[in-house]
């Protein structure tokens, strides 16, 4: 039996529509032609589907098409955007702030850079998770020249206030980057009022192809970036390589089809999350990471006490979920976004993430509530933190060894 | 993770027969718990608990581990671990089983290298079990 897909967070199957689109991009029946060919019929169609897609992409978010430059996903983007901007703004200042909870593509790319000399301030989450307005002002200094947060919280669904935040940025003339990998499609983005200069994107979390994404990067006021890529010029040289036309004519195919469905998708996405919730909530010992009142309903992440998370996505065979990011799951580590939400290892080694998304069906939520159900009362039954605290032991005074 | 096919079978069995598989325990008041020897290692904010109970008897003035018993807080290796260490001590003396290396759980589960800490708990509440029931004979 195929497992149930609880994991869109992590990545979405492609929608059928846009696999449709892109199977015309390849043969040489098809547009296959290099885009940057401008010597023949072959390129100009390229180009032209390349444009269309750009545009579709841009509708979306409401920015110039012209702001929009094609990468291979929102990992690249964010290097692209951070990198690209400290560098190129490095004699304002070589100060920039992001946060702890961020995806590690913004992570690993301001270690790598505060080992080139720049120096980061990594923000603390409020406990809700998100980044609150006074400690982002309380520590912009006259050298900061970017801030970098992301949108939608990939593990527990926060939702981080960039209307607020980009005010607060464009006062002190410091250029904001928002990571939108998990809310682009998902809930409503305005560039056009938004104070962004640069976003990423990524195609695969909103049933897209993997490995294309973009990056917006704001025209007026003129945002420049040193770019990572040197070669033929593509993308106003802002980031070279031939472009990959079936990847970018899916990408944007994916953002049409989310533009036009996007209520419906988060319309019934938040009554599976209220279906999940309502069948599990009776449960002793359960902790919602994130918030189900002001969160993204399709990133549910659940702590179930006393119980390991890893043993639990192994009971939960039948299941796809994710414990932590999918990108580092491997490790013995429990989730640094839930200790920086100041959660207690032992809350963050028992928490389970589940995405829902636009095939989730109300049946596959209901039998998910009670394997879970079933599966937690399994591992507590073998768990002997349970047992004590059955028998009112306080965990807390007892010395581990 | 890639498990082996023996530490996901090994975990499936607990989790469907617990009794069978020796999950339980002994607490004060129980017939015989003067005969138990617990060690419990590990920490929750590790990731891992492992509570061990033997009970022994004396056959031929050694001391026999007659039955043991097993909860275990952490992941799939964790808990196969714990499992395969009980169907090692069963019929040891308490000398047999302090030699049990973690290795040897390794080698039957197959263990990934990133899980090898799984076995060396599972080695460490045995000597803690046994030291439990020495000291509790000691005080006889």
């Amino acid at each position: 039996m195929k497992p149930l897909y609880f994991d869109y967070a992590s990545t979405t199957p492609v929608d059928t529509r846009v696999i449709d689109k892109m199977k015309d991009c390849l043969s040489l029946d098809g547009n296959f032609g290099n885009p940057g060919s401008r010597s023949h019929a072959f390129g100009w169609q390229a180009e032209e589907l390349v444009e269309e897609a750009r545009l579709n992409v841009s509708n979306l978010l409401n920015c110039d098409p012209r702001e929009i430059i094609w990468t291979s996903g929102a990992t690249e983007s964010d290097n692209l955007a951070i990198k690209g901007a400290a560098n190129f703004y490095k004699e304002k200042g070589k100060h920039i702030i992001t946060s702890k909870i961020e995806h590690k593509a913004v992570l690993d790319t301001c270690r790598q850079l505060e080992s080139e000399g720049f120096e980061i301030t990594y923000l603390d989450p409020d406990e809700n998770g998100t980044i609150s307005i006074k400690s982002l002002q309380e520590n912009i200094r006259k050298d900061t020249t970017l801030v970098s947060l992301m949108h939608i919280n990939n593990e527990i669904g926060v939702i981080n206030d960039i209307e607020k935040i980009g005010d607060l940025c464009r006062e002190n003339g410091v250029i904001f980057h928002v990571d939108a990998a998990q809310s682009a499609g998902k809930i409503n983005i305005d560039l056009s009022t938004l104070k962004v200069d640069l976003m990423s994107f990524s195609a695969h979390k909103i049933y897209g192809p993997k490995g294309i994404g973009a990056l917006y990067v704001r025209r007026r006021p003129r945002i420049r970036l040193q770019p990572l890529f040197h070669g033929g010029g593509q993308e106003r040289g802002i980031r070279a390589g031939t472009l990959p036309t079936h990847q970018i004519v899916g990408m944007g195919e994916a953002f049409k089809i989310a533009m036009n469905e996007m209520v419906d998708d988060h319309e019934k996405i938040s009554s599976h999350r209220d279906t999940l919730w309502k069948g599990l909530n009776s449960m002793e010992e359960i902790y919602v990471n994130g918030s189900v009142e002001t969160g993204y309903p399709g990133i549910f992440n659940l702590s179930f006490n006393y119980v390991e998370g890893e043993s639990l996505i192994m009971a939960l065979k039948n299941i796809a979920v994710s414990s932590g990011s999918a990108c580092t799951s491997a490790s013995l580590e429990p989730s640094y976004v839930l200790r920086a939400l100041g959660r207690p290892d032992e809350l963050a080694h028992s928490s389970i993430r589940f995405s829902f998304g636009r095939f989730t069906t109300e049946e596959e939520v209901n039998s998910t509530v009670e394997l879970v159900k079933d599966s937690v009362s399994q591992l507590r039954e073998i768990s002997p933190l349970w047992e004590m605290y059955q028998d009112g032991v306080d965990l807390d005074k007892i010395e581990w060894a | 993770m890639a498990y082996s096919q023996k530490v996901i079978d090994k975990f499936e069995k607990t989790l469907k027969n617990p009794e069978e598989a020796s999950v339980g325990r002994w607490k004060p008041g129980d017939k015989d718990f003067h005969r138990v020897g617990t060690g419990i290692v590990g920490a929750p904010a590790c990731g891992d608990v492992m509570k061990l109970q033997i009970k022994c008897e004396n056959v031929d003035n050694k001391n026999v581990i007659v039955d043991a018993k097993f909860k275990t807080y952490g992941c799939g290796s964790a808990i196969a671990s714990s499992g395969q260490l009980i169907d090692m001590l069963k019929g040891k003396t308490i000398e047999e089983a302090q030699k049990i290396s973690n290795q040897e759980i390794v080698d039957i589960l197959e263990l990934p290298a990133i899980k090898i800490h799984c076995s060396v708990l599972a080695e460490e509440a045995i000597h803690r079990a046994i030291d439990d029931f020495k000291s509790r004979r000691n005080n006889d």
